[in-house]
């Protein structure tokens, strides 16, 4: 049986609420419930040390895609000051799945990208669960050759199950337009910088992860297919999701070893969105570090280090 | 059409699918066309560059058969042939499916590169074989692609891949994911240097090899039949619950809806790539 939810701060809170319940009720009554004081701390700390310090893979997936974890629209507007949100591709729509615009970064106007998943079942339905049809991807397309024309760096920001697959999709040409995102950032002559904050799912997510810098947040996951589609594929039973999840490799650790990714930026226990405020600090300073270095190179060199950066992805054996 | 094919059977293989290409490789043992139900035999097939002399239908062509039918006789060198994959992420049972993929079909891996001539003209040509883990697309194949889009470069010469493909192998994890970029990348530095890409799209492509590499040519041929898209039809049937439009993501639907230039028949392909790459180059008749 595959475990669906993230389920240890249920049980954290109702633990802490017996807790106190039981503290409240031994000082009116005057019980002696040391022992079960004792024994209940044990688990609370066992839950802490134990449980959010060594999340399996499978159990990271659950915190990617946390009902209560932060969006990317809330780290845009915390991040960035004027945030001026710019719409459509100019051809078919505006997709509100991935949103775009330009933002004053620490005094530097930027363009920001993100795919967005929405909070709710009606949020999510308007932002189609964060899953791009092709016309997101011409927006994308559009707007970082808007920042390279006005020489803005362009931040991006990763949290889709992966582009969307549907009949109006392949109508309007999903495998081109992803296609041509990726083939435009990797020259494109500003610098990028790239956040994992949630789900990075296939195609449709590493569409946004063409970069300079790839930071990824410590739960947040980045994955060829879901866990779900491989198991079912290779293994013809989605039901080992779960085994599938720690195959493929695809925590934030384990993308930085495969030389993918570069940094790691911590989350508070229990995941981003038990203190937002501090996960989405903690995120500037690093998005303004590495801009500064990044900004400190000449457009040339930088992509030429893009380009290195890209072409030697990959392992193999030759003999 | 294909109802017919499959009879009484109530499971109707989805075009593209593994079990489709097990199902198309069994009748083509037994020598009949998946298509028309046609007896055909394995001769008549060869003659006909696997092409069903009835109605068309276009059998699967291995990597090599593929290169027999586009190089000039004796051309073709093949490079970078002892690029093999490895188990980087120690993936259960992905070890016994390269041996297992390598003793069917004697390719180290699921695309051959090499140069030739086409018609007199050199060209750089790269044909991906659907029996090797339906050439989904690993570290070995992205490397390949990008040397041979970098052979074409340094030659000066037209580049053109014969694309099919399931997508991503999901067993090399994040690193076939960043094939796709990788390949991107390097064929966004040899269009800079105005030099002629074209692909060619068989039956499937798919995935992470249609969202990359497949989709940024210059000019894009496509089998008849041939199933292209980036979602595969199982995953998009699970995902929407309707019926699927009856030609959906064949070569027909793309060609209708913008995404290919051309729909070439096999058996006059090595004539349409040969006006194409006298309309670039000029010449006559190389
Ligand atoms: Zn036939």
């Amino acid at each position: 049986m595959v475990k669906r939810h993230f389920d240890y701060e249920e049980k954290y809170k109702n633990l802490q609420g017996k807790f106190e319940e039981l503290q409240e009720l031994s000082r009116n009554l005057q019980f002696d419930l040391t022992d079960e004081f004792k024994l209940m701390e044990e688990k609370m700390k066992d839950i802490r040390d134990n449980k959010y310090q060594n999340l399996t893979p499978w159990e990271k997936i659950l915190l990617s895609r946390h009902l209560e974890r932060p969006t990317v629209r809330d780290y845009i507007q915390f991040i960035f000051d004027d945030w001026i949100e710019l719409h459509g591709d100019r051809t078919y729509g505006d997709d509100r799945a991935v949103i775009g615009g330009i933002a004053n970064f620490r005094g530097i106007p930027v363009t920001v990208l993100g795919h967005q998943k929405g909070r709710g079942t009606n949020e999510n339905l308007e932002n189609n669960f964060g899953m791009p049809h092709p016309e997101g991807y011409r927006k994308v397309e559009r707007l970082i050759l808007q920042a390279e024309k006005f020489k803005r760096p362009v931040l991006t920001f990763i949290d889709t199950p992966g582009a969307y697959p549907g009949v109006g999709a392949e109508e309007r040409g999903q495998a081109g337009a992803i296609a041509r995102v990726l083939m435009t950032l990797s020259s494109l002559k500003v610098p990028i910088i790239s956040t994992v904050t949630g789900e990075g799912g296939s195609g449709g997510a590493l569409a946004l992860a063409v970069c300079d810098r790839l930071l990824m947040l410590s739960n947040s996951v980045f994955s060829v297919a879901s866990a779900e589609a491989c198991a079912s594929i290779i293994w013809k039973d989605a039901g080992r999701a779960e085994e599938m999840a720690a195959a493929l490799k695809l925590t934030a650790r384990d993308i930085k070893e495969l030389g993918v990714a570069d940094e790691i930026i911590e989350e508070p226990m229990g995941g981003a969105h038990k203190d937002f405020e501090a996960t989405a600090k903690n995120l500037q300073d690093r998005l303004c570090r590495n801009l500064k270095e990044l900004l400190a190179l000449e457009s040339q060199e930088l992509i030429q280090q893009r380009y290195t950066r890209l072409r030697q992805i990959g392992r193999f054996q030759e003999n | 059409m294909l109802k017919s094919a499959f009879g009484k059977q109530k499971l109707i293989p989805i075009p593209g699918s593994r079990e489709y290409m097990e199902r198309t490789e069994k009748d083509l043992g037994l020598g009949k066309c998946p298509s028309c139900s046609r007896r055909v035999s394995e001769l008549e097939l060869k003659e006909n560059h696997k092409v069903c002399p009835d109605c068309q239908y276009h059998f699967s062509m291995t990597a090599w058969e593929r290169i027999q039918l586009m190089a000039d006789p004796g051309t073709f060198q093949e490079f970078n042939s002892d690029l093999r994959s490895l188990n980087i992420l120690d993936f259960p049972g992905y070890d016994e499916k390269l041996d297992a993929a390598v003793n069917q079909t004697g390719l180290k891996e699921a695309l051959v590169t090499g140069q030739c001539t086409i018609s007199g003209y050199p060209v750089i040509l790269g044909t991906m074989d659907s029996r090797f883990m339906m050439a989904s697309m690993g570290s070995v194949v992205g490397e390949k692609v990008c040397r041979a889009v970098e052979m074409a470069g340094d030659l000066k010469i037209p580049l053109i891949l014969c694309a099919a493909s399931g997508g991503a192998r999901m067993q090399e994890g994040m690193l076939s994911l960043m094939q796709m970029a990788k390949t991107s990348a390097v064929l966004d530095k040899f269009h800079r240097q105005g030099l002629l890409y074209m692909a060619l799209l068989t039956n499937p492509t798919t995935g992470g090899v249609s969202a990359s590499f497949a989709s940024l040519a210059d000019i894009i041929l496509a089998e008849p039949g041939a199933l292209i898209g980036f979602a595969g039809p199982r995953v998009i049937k699970q995902t929407i619950s309707e019926i699927l439009p009856a030609d959906f993501q064949k070569a027909e639907f793309m060609l209708k809806h913008g995404m290919v230039d051309k729909i070439v028949n096999r058996l006059v392909l090595k004539d349409t790539v040969e006006s194409l790459l006298r309309l670039h180059l000029g010449g006559n008749n190389g």
